[in-house]
């Protein structure tokens, strides 16, 4: 009798593990849609904390009930935290779109997470910033995997009590020096933690230091690899503590006495809001940046509402208040001054242009972000980026 | 149905089985098992140019993990860290405990209780995150000392190598603040719990064979008490290796243990890295609890 539960435990347990391992996904490599049909009525997204919005956290800012009343597809939202996050939960399946990252977006095809898309499905595409329509994080070879969302850079955050003019240079974080208050910067400046400031330091050489060849800051020999970390551990030597989120930086220029650090415009527009002596600046070396594409799942069960979801994140209020939340550019020059950047709004001020207050003009001189890897473009092999992490973290410890 | 239940009835130890079965299936297969898993994680490596996890069995990550001078530098701050923190969180619960276990009304005792829990009830971010703005440069404890024209004790402090740093929340003794008001619970209701079992006839009788005050504490109530402040210390020393919150809000920004692990599993994807980090605090735990018992810390058990 006992055996013949124990059979019965099996079967049901060889069951579950059929209908695991039929879970399995298979990589499809087909050809994009080719005809949009009818919305399935729901949109699974993976998103970064804030970029969608329905009125949730201040009513004004809503771009999703739009497309919700437009297409009936009602929209599901999942906030990851980092790249790595956003990988992770593709990888897992369930989601229909993400807004992936440099770095995200390439793994992300190459894994074969992600479809190719048709564009001729979107009308709105050609309005798409032609700097964006075939970005390298997101067209292989030629074919699409996505729609570009938002972009934006990082910028030079400064005390103007400590400046009396705006720097030109990144080297008051990088080189010690007296500033126009008569103080050290020493204790005063501070660096992201994340090991992707290599590449700010890579930057900061290239423009200094072109015997050594970097092409691109973030495709290192290990010549060049070495001569940015050593320029990170003089900078050690300055840095008292590095930033890690955005709301503990802003406490830190308005507690801790920090006058300047790299940051995004984000924590300016706030800390300026607040009314602190606060300003920014992309210095002349330039800056490192995001860009983020909204990508299909490779079997994503609600294909047409996430076709009909990019052509709403291009031709509706998207662009404009988004931008405005998060201090970013559109993808679509059009919307500029248009919803909240409209000073009419009330939020930019009267004759203002959101968008070249967002760094629309800054396009060039912006290193969008993409993840280190071995095999690269620009030299024969790059340092691959769990080496920045290990030799980071032995940088912020003082090695 | 009723020949299954006799069945039972004739077999108890097959009943017990039954009922005990889903939890020791939790613990084995959903605790240990995906800790072991883990763990297991530190005997494969990244293959140094694809960044992919190699599925051999290998030293390498283990070799990796103590070469590197930046790791054995994480591995000695955390352990340091730790054992002050358990020092100066046994300093300043024993006499609370004593006090509460020796000395105080039921009433007392009650309130006692609350003031020691009560911090638990509230999120541990917010508890942190204040005590980032309380050590500031321009944070409450500063102003406190320039409104007593103290400030010179501070900078004095501040100054000291190692310890010190450009202001409290930035430095080694801040850090040092924060983790012991943390973890300090952890150590009182250990040690409470031991000294309550102390029978007061015992101290009585000590007194009655000529001891000492000093001679009954030393002989009687702090041997009895060894085995609560071992375990308190376990809960403040293990707490504060596994830690990577405080080390992210205060202090200078120079990595933990916790934070190593983190960050090589979820920014990295360095898994085999990040088990090989994991190992050490329970090879450090391990040889505690052993030192612990070698020096008769749970004779009194």
């Amino acid at each position: 009798m006992i055996s013949l539960k124990l059979g019965g435990i099996m079967r049901i347990f060889t069951i579950i593990l059929t209908f695991l391992i039929s879970y399995i996904p298979f990589s499809a490599s087909s050809a994009p849609l080719q005809s949009l049909g009818d919305g399935e009525g729901e949109l699974n997204v993976v998103a970064w904390a804030g970029y969608l919005e329905r009125g949730q956290t201040v009513e004004a800012f809503d771009w999703v009930t739009g497309y919700e009343d437009n297409t009936g597809c009602k929209v599901n939202i999942k906030t990851a935290g980092t790249s790595d996050e956003m990988v992770a939960l593709m990888n897992e399946g369930g989601f229909d779109i993400v807004t992936a990252s440099g770095d995200a977006s390439l793994r992300l095809i190459a894994g074969g997470t992600v479809q190719e898309i048709n564009t001729d499905l979107i009308p709105s595409w050609n309005t798409i910033d032609p700097r964006l329509q075939d970005a390298e994080w997101h067209t292989v070879d030629g074919k699409h995997y996505g729609t570009p969302y938002m972009w934006g850079s990082n910028v030079l955050m400064y005390n103007t009590n400590a400046f009396s003019e705006a720097p030109t240079s990144w080297n008051v974080v990088f080189e010690e020096q007296t500033l126009s208050d008569g103080e050290s910067n020493k204790g005063r400046v501070q660096a992201f933690d994340g090991p992707i400031h290599i590449a700010d330091a890579a930057m900061y050489l290239m423009y200094h230091q072109p015997e050594l060849g970097i092409k691109d800051p973030y495709e290192l020999t290990d010549e060049q690899y070495q001569a940015s970390l050593n320029l990170l551990r003089q900078q050690r030597e300055l840095v008292g503590r590095y930033w890690h989120d955005a709301f503990m930086q802003m406490d830190d220029f308005t507690n801790e006495g920090f006058v300047a650090s790299a940051s995004w415009p984000f924590m300016v527009n706030l800390l300026q809001g607040a009314e602190q002596p606060i300003a920014s600046v992309i210095p002349q070396e330039g800056a490192t940046g995001w860009a983020d594409t909204t990508m299909v799942h490779a079997e994503a069960a609600n294909v047409n509402c996430a076709y009909l979801w990019m052509e709403h994140q291009l031709s509706s209020n998207l662009q404009s208040d988004l931008g405005t939340w998060f201090g970013a550019v559109p993808s679509v020059p059009s919307k500029c001054g248009t919803g909240l950047m409209d000073p009419a709004a009330g939020i930019y001020p009267e004759g203002a242009d959101a968008c070249k207050i967002n760094g629309i003009d800054n396009f060039d001189k912006i290193y969008f972000w993409k993840t280190p890897v071995s095999k690269c473009e620009t030299q024969d092999s790059c340092i691959p980026y769990y080496k920045w992490v290990t030799d980071y973290i032995a940088v912020l410890g003082g090695r | 149905m009723s020949n299954f239940s006799n069945y039972l009835f004739k077999n108890k130890h097959l009943l017990l089985l039954f009922f005990l079965l889903p939890p020791l299936l939790w613990l084995s297969i959903i605790y240990l098992g995906s800790l072991l898993v883990f763990l297991f994680h530190s005997f494969f490596y990244l293959d140094g140019f694809t960044g992919k996890i190699v599925y051999k069995i290998s030293l390498n990550t283990i070799i990796e993990l103590f070469s590197s001078a930046a790791n054995i530098d994480i591995l000695i701050r955390t352990t340091i860290l730790a054992a002050f923190v358990s020092i100066g969180a046994a300093i300043i619960g024993f006499p609370i405990a004593y006090y509460m276990a020796k000395f105080t009304s039921p009433k007392m005792k009650i309130f006692f209780y609350l003031a020691i829990m009560l911090p638990l009830w509230s999120s541990y971010l917010v508890r942190v995150y204040s005590w980032k703005l309380i050590l500031a440069k321009e944070g409450i404890l500063n102003w406190f000392f320039s409104k007593l024209h103290a400030t010179w004790i501070l900078d004095f402090i501040l100054s000291m190598p190692v310890i010190g740093g450009p202001s409290l929340s930035i430095s080694y003794l801040g850090m040092f603040l924060v983790f012991t008001y943390i973890w300090l619970p952890f150590m009182i209701l250990p040690i409470h719990a031991s000294l309550e079992r102390v029978p007061n006839s015992l101290i009585n009788a000590s007194y009655d064979l000529g001891a000492s005050k000093r001679q009954t504490f030393y002989k009687v109530i702090l041997p009895l008490a060894l085995p609560g402040i071992a375990a308190g210390s376990i809960f403040t020393f293990s707490l504060t290796l596994g830690d990577y919150i405080i080390p992210y809000i205060i202090g200078t920004s120079k990595f933990f243990i916790g934070q190593a692990v983190y960050t090589h599993q979820g920014v990295a994807g360095n898994i085999p890295l990040a088990a090989a980090f994991s190992l050490v605090p329970i090879a450090i735990m391990t040889i505690y609890i052993y030192v612990a018992k070698k020096l008769g810390a749970f004779n009194a058990l």
